[in-house]
């Protein structure tokens, strides 16, 4: 089956206008929080890993008619019944109806303070030299990648300049799945609008984005 | 389920979620209600905003933040999940910046807490990539003509905050006068402090 992400929606252009919200306003329902305290804390039980996440949240096939935290809420049911961790028949049911299956740790109150100032830093040791320097011409891969990536499809096929270099991070696309950190080198990419969106592109306007070395080629 | 009438469909699923996972051991409700006392009182944009206030009153720590912003920024006790690797990027006359996640929802959390509605939703991450200024627009701000843009995408896990340009007309405001100045959106950038 191929995979679509319904997330990678840059550049497209009819989803109508942005509504602005005061400051304080961040959830609009009383479940909103909870479902964000049960990601962050079934995420601290080392079942899955951040890009599993979004992967299956971004390929959720009604991505793009949920709210923000309905996204987060099937995709921590399908990650979880992916994971063979809950049934089904239990959400359904609203009890659990089968043995629970271990997990490497459960979050306890007393450990959130750390466990989120520890947060989850991605940069890795280098396994060899960065290939690309600031101010070097790259272009980006053209062709859609079969699995999750962080290269979004306005920015396929594009030559930009790299601006800075970001260190060796784990690398998205390897580890949503399951192929361990594989640490690449990242850089800051920048691309002149007129690159990405021709004649209609106003003057002065610039677009940057964070590529990993496997998505860039020298230009 | 005539008793339950009051809950909506996506409240039962949650409740349903909640006890399974309770009752299999998977989470602890009281760390639960931790981490939502953090994010609806501890962490939020008044941080951000002191990050900005003090890089306008002294400029060793501005030249800091541009240096190293995970490092300057937790001076001022600000660190941890999704602010791990932070770059600040500052806005002057000639130049604005904007940040966007188009792929999701990437926002630095310890600095401005979670992130809006709008922030996470198609019509913003569809658009500000492609007509800034239209965007703008919909926040009431207009840039002269002549200012460039610059919009960043956060498709890693670096995570950007903008430095807004200090207003004018501010010169005798205390660090923390000029902190309530500095609005949400201007960190982001989709307004101005």
């Amino acid at each position: 089956m191929p995979y679509v992400s319904h997330a990678d929606i840059g550049g497209c252009s009819d989803f109508g206008p942005v509504v602005p919200e005061p400051e304080g306003t961040v959830f609009h329902a009383a479940w909103e929080p909870r479902v964000h305290a049960v990601t962050l804390a079934l995420g601290a039980t080392g079942s899955w890993n951040l890009d599993m996440a979004r992967s299956a949240r971004e390929t959720l096939p009604d991505y793009l008619n949920l709210t923000y935290y309905e996204i987060w809420l099937s995709g921590l049911e399908k990650l979880l019944i992916g994971k063979r961790l809950v049934t089904p028949d239990e959400l359904t049911a609203g009890c659990m109806q089968h043995a629970p299956a271990p997990v490497a740790q459960v979050l306890k109150a007393d450990q959130v303070a750390a466990v989120l100032a520890k947060g989850a830093p991605t940069e890795r040791a280098p396994a060899g030299p960065a290939r690309f320097k600031p101010g070097q011409r790259v272009r980006t891969r053209a062709t859609p990648a079969e699995h999750h990536t962080r290269l979004p499809g306005y920015a396929r096929g594009k030559t930009g300049l790299i601006e800075r270099v970001l260190g060796a991070h784990v690398f998205a696309d390897s580890h949503a799945r399951g192929l361990g950190e594989d640490p690449q080198w990242l850089y800051t990419v920048v691309f002149d609008a007129a690159e990405l969106w021709g004649s209609e592109a106003t003057p002065g306007h610039s677009v940057s984005f964070d590529a990993w070395q496997p998505y860039l080629e020298a230009a | 389920m005539e008793d339950h009438s009051e809950l909506s469909d996506v409240e039962r699923r949650v409740r349903a979620l909640e006890t399974v996972l309770t009752q299999k051991g998977y989470i602890d409700p009281p760390a639960l209600d931790v981490l939502i006392d953090t994010y609806q009182t501890k962490v939020g944009p008044r941080n951000g905003a002191r990050v900005v206030a003090r890089a306008w009153v002294d400029p060793a720590f501005r030249e800091r933040l541009m240096r190293d912003a995970t490092a300057a920024i937790a001076e001022l006790g600000y660190s941890g999940r999704q602010g791990e690797q932070m770059i600040a990027v500052a806005n002057t006359p000639g130049r604005h910046n904007i940040v966007v996640c188009t792929l999701c929802s990437c926002y630095p959390w310890p600095v401005l807490g979670l992130p809006p509605v709008w922030y996470k939703s198609a019509p913003y991450r569809s658009r500000v990539v492609r007509d800034p200024r239209g965007v703008l627009a919909e926040f009431g701000v207009t840039l002269p003509a002549s200012t460039e843009i610059r919009v960043w995408d956060s498709t890693a896990e670096v995570r950007y905050l903008v430095i807004p340009e200090r207003p004018t007309g501010t010169e005798g405001l205390s660090e923390e006068a000029l902190a309530t100045l500095v609005t949400r959106d201007s960190m982001i950038g989709t307004g101005l402090a």
